[in-house]
């Protein structure tokens, strides 16, 4: 019992996007970070700088660019990174991880491990080819014990200390009170959940519904058609969830409903952004190359749409946006199409 | 026919194994039968703690205790055996008078009273579980299956009966042993071996026992279900090779905790195990695809305390062993497939009860069994940790890349062991996943497996209307399929098998590969062959028709879970 006590590893973060750096600086409140920041210069400049974005970095942060010297020196890691980064940093892990790390994640997308599915449109799609980040973590690596953060987690909003709260979701409890006891504060409450894969589906499909919400209010319109839109794009979610075989429950808490009014309301929110620029007209390319961070939703969204053609399934605004995106109708006719669906039963799915 | 990229392992039934030798002297499991007595104390001892720890006040003790008295009067007024003890009334009844004595008794002594009942319950618990094995009662009922079986087998196959006592043909000819037979001889003598095999037939225990002789092994201990010990020969092979009995009536905690304990000591003292993950037989003839944990749960358990204790050499790791039997004609499966139809259909009757409790029916398949050319095959997997990695030959595991991986680590939280119940339960959760999958690669498809479910795909295709419940109430006569028709389909399927097995998704009988016709004709005379109704027949046209739709759906069943009926559509 004793050796316990004196048991003190810092906690890794990998990532040091906006939201990463977030995480490192609550979690600086109860123990040593490391945070690793994959380009030199950059990990060098916040040494020095001791700022990120603006954002002061609390003294029990170090910084690292060495991937092996973070997952050596800690039992904990929480990685950050952008979902089309993650498999290429999951390799790199792979040498390291050992089975008694704990991974708490971050990430919200999905992968496609198939060769070639982006440009060939016959490839066909199964549940089996889309990857969560924990099924990447679980095949790819020795860790076992893994989880999820998901929730209203506005990158911006921790920075400034405001109240939040997150969930920490994994198959095993030692998971969930690890995250909890690390990340809890008394601005930030931590709840736990076992429903690994719902929790990382809410966080993922959000996105798509956050950036028909930012669409809309380019456009111009108010409360009333962003709560039709919530309400609406919670459904599509349930049902795009449950064919990626997660339950309802997971989308009815502080991660699903909760995480998509925060995300539906916020210009903070990357997503919402890039639906806006696309309600006022710009091109999707445009918008992308000015952006600094991904935009998860967009390649979430080209996800869903291929799965969808092999489960013959109907999901209206997932649809009208892809259709959007690709150019082939305005948003306005987007609009018109969704207001005309014959979906008009309000609640069908418990 | 597509190509082969690599080919199915050829039996040679002329090979033999001498028994590998222990490291120390002598084998636990014959240490463990030589001291029983003391190991029973220990059981006894240690499933007391556990259970105290559980029930750790007083009052919830003894509300335990009477549930569990509750329980078992329920059992033997409602579901009494032939086996149960002939005492059973009258231990239960001083039980009860025990518990009422507790009224009114002080604290001090009611916990003195509790804790001697809760000890008594448990012993009674250890002794009916533990098996009479007697390790020279075992080498010579190896010898007589042996001897005795082969030469039932030679004197039908020859027919003359002056070779019956001739040596021409060994039970290795009708019972061929394929896979990883180097590996787990190897592993056994590093490490404790658990052998987890499919659960098709009550004949499954013998044929593993015999399995495990072959291959020149010691001895496994085993939890055979009490109910087998209802039929004196299966009675007979079970208490000599090494089982221990299972009674799955008795669903109470202090129970279940004992024969825990019972299966994770005798792991932890080095004896090699056999469990059938999927509990009971399978009922529709599928693999299994859902395993019970709790067996499985104890061989983790037992892992981890052997890490803590620091344990080296044999003691220190444990190996889990996939094995498939694989059979074109189950005894049983008739009511197994009638039972699952009337659990699943969820009709309102429910039969229980064994069909095959006397001994004569057995002979008489056995007999059959023997005359008849009705060959088994036992796939035997990769050696696995606990984790669901593959070990090499050292006993080592290893992750995808090859790399050898530290499975103590796997326990260690904040840098120590940690007993955690929660994780453990995933942990098992991860690897009986794993051995499902193992299941599936390794099963090696014959013929008979592939005939059954071309064929009752195809009336399924015929009859899109209907749902299976109806499907199976159709009138047999009025089923007949197109020869043509039926090796087109066939054909179709032969090549997907051939492609999943050229990935390794699952494995396949030399035979498979033979002229379509041939491997047709073959299928269809092995299916369920003595079967009074037989699944599948060919008439005078040369169609294909079948006497009784449920034996089929049950030998169809066994290619389920390859996504096959894809192919066909």
């Amino acid at each position: 019992m004793n050796s316990k006590n004196t048991y003190n590893k810092p906690v890794g973060v990998i990532g040091a996007g906006s939201f990463g750096t977030a995480i490192a600086n609550i979690l600086a409140k109860n123990t040593d970070v490391i945070l690793y920041a994959r380009n030199p210069e950059i990990a060098k400049q916040i040494s020095l700088s001791r700022l990120l974005n603006g954002v002061e970095m609390n003294p029990r942060i170090s910084l690292t660019n060495d991937l092996k010297y973070v997952v050596e020196n800690c039992d904990v890691l929480f990685p950050i990174v952008p979902s089309e980064n993650f498999p290429a940093l999951i390799d790199e892990l792979s040498h390291f991880l050992k089975p008694y790390h704990i991974l708490i994640h971050g990430t919200k997308g999905l992968m496609v491990l198939k060769e070639g599915w982006e440009n060939d449109e016959d490839l066909k799609i199964s549940k089996e080819d889309v990857y969560t980040m924990s099924r990447l973590i679980r095949e790819r690596t020795l860790a076992v014990r893994i989880g999820c953060l998901a929730g209203p987690n506005l990158a911006k909003e921790l920075a400034d200390n405001q109240p939040a709260a997150t969930v920490v979701a994994s198959h095993f409890d030692e998971v969930i009170s690890e995250g909890q006891r690390l990340l809890r504060n008394d601005r930030f409450q931590v709840y736990g959940s076992k429903d690994l894969l719902g929790i990382e589906l809410t966080g993922v499909l959000k996105n798509i519904i956050a950036i028909a919400a930012g669409a809309l209010s380019g456009m111009g319109y108010g409360d009333n058609a962003r709560s039709l839109l919530i309400s609406r794009g919670m459904i599509e979610m349930i049902y795009l969830g449950q064919m990626l075989g997660a339950n309802t429950q997971a989308f009815l808490g502080l991660a699903g409903i909760g995480d998509l009014v925060a995300t539906c309301s916020s210009k903070l929110s990357r997503n919402f952004t890039v639906g806006e620029r696309l309600g006022k007209g710009e091109k999707l390319s445009d918008i992308v190359t000015s952006m600094e961070e991904t935009a998860e939703g967009i390649n979430t969204i080209k996800i869903i749409i291929r799965l969808m053609k092999d489960y013959q399934m109907r999901a209206p605004i997932t649809e009208s946006l892809d259709r959007v995106i690709k150019g082939e109708i305005t948003i306005e006719e987007a609009l018109r199409f969704l207001m005309k669906a014959p979906f008009n039963i309000d609640i069908d799915f418990m | 026919m597509k190509k082969l990229t690599r080919i199915p392992q050829v039996i040679d039934t002329s090979k033999t194994y001498n028994p590998i030798l222990s490291e120390d002297e002598v084998w636990p499991v014959v240490t463990l039968a030589k001291n029983r007595k003391e190991f029973m104390e220990r059981v006894i001892e240690e499933s007391f703690q556990r259970l105290k720890s559980l029930r750790p006040n007083i009052n919830t003790l003894i509300e335990e205790l009477e549930l569990t008295r509750y329980r078992e009067k329920l059992r033997y007024k409602t579901t009494p055996w032939k086996v149960d003890p002939e005492d059973e009334v009258i231990f239960w009844n001083g039980v009860k008078n025990s518990l009422l004595e507790l009224n009114g008794a002080e604290k001090n002594e009611k916990q003195k009273v509790a804790d001697q009942i809760l000890r008594d319950i448990i012993s009674r618990y250890i002794y009916e579980i533990t098996g009479n094995f007697k390790p020279s009662h075992y080498r010579m009922t190896r010898r007589i299956i042996q001897f005795g079986f082969a030469r039932l087998l030679n004197a039908a196959r020859i027919k003359k009966f002056g070779s019956f006592w001739r040596g021409d043909l060994t039970l290795q000819d009708k019972i061929q042993i394929i896979g990883e037979t180097e590996q787990i001889r190897k592993l056994a003598k590093i490490g404790t071996v658990v052998i987890v095999p499919t659960h098709f037939s009550n004949l499954d225990s013998i044929l593993i026992g015999w399995v495990i002789h072959t291959l020149g092994l010691p001895p496994f201990i085993y939890g055979a279900g009490l109910n087998l010990f209802n039929m004196e020969i299966f009675a007979y092979f079970m208490n000599s090779l090494g089982a221990y009995k299972v009674d799955r009536r008795k669903k109470n905690l202090i129970y279940l905790e004992s024969l825990r304990t019972y299966s994770s000591m005798a792991i932890r003292d080095g004896c090699h195990s056999l469990f059938f993950p999927g509990g009971t037989r399978s009922r529709s003839g599928k693999i299994e695809t859902k395993l019970k944990l709790g067996l499985l749960g104890t061989a983790l358990e037992a892992q981890r305390i052997n890490y803590e204790k620091g344990e080296v050499g044999r003691h220190n790791k444990i190996f889990v062993v996939p094995v498939v039997t694989n059979y074109n004609f189950v005894l049983e499966a008739p009511a197994l497939i009638r039972n699952y139809l009337e659990q699943q259909g969820q009709e309102r009757y429910y039969v229980d009860g064994e069909r095959y409790e006397k001994s004569g029916r057995i002979l008489k398949f056995l007999v059959e069994f023997f005359t008849k050319g009705n060959n088994i095959s036992v796939s035997i997997g990769k050696g696995l940790d606990l984790f669901g990695n593959y070990v090499d030959d050292e006993g080592m595991s290893i992750d995808a890349k090859g790399n050898r991986i530290n499975t103590r680590d796997y326990f260690l939280f904040k840098g120590e062991i940690t007993a955690n119940y929660q994780r453990e339960g995933e942990y098992t959760r991860m690897l009986s996943d794993v051995i499902v999958k193992e299941y599936h690669r390794i099963n090696r498809v014959q013929s008979s497996h592939l005939v059954a479910f071309t064929a009752f795909q195809l009336i399924r295709l015929k009859h899109k209307n209907l749902d299976l419940y109806s499907l199976l109430r159709l009138p047999v006569d009025e089923i007949e399929i197109e020869y043509n028709e039926f090796r087109k389909a066939f054909s179709k399927l032969r090549n997907r098998v051939i492609t999943l097995f050229n990935e390794d998704k699952v494995d396949m009988a030399t035979h498979m590969t033979n002229d379509i016709d041939r491997v047709i004709s073959l299928g269809i005379s092995n299916v369920g062959m003595y079967h009074s109704r037989r699944p599948l027949l060919f008439n005078k046209q040369g169609n294909i028709i079948t006497e009784d739709i449920n034996n089929l759906y049950y030998y169809h069943n066994r290619m389920d879970g390859y996504e096959l009926e894809k192919y066909l559509q």
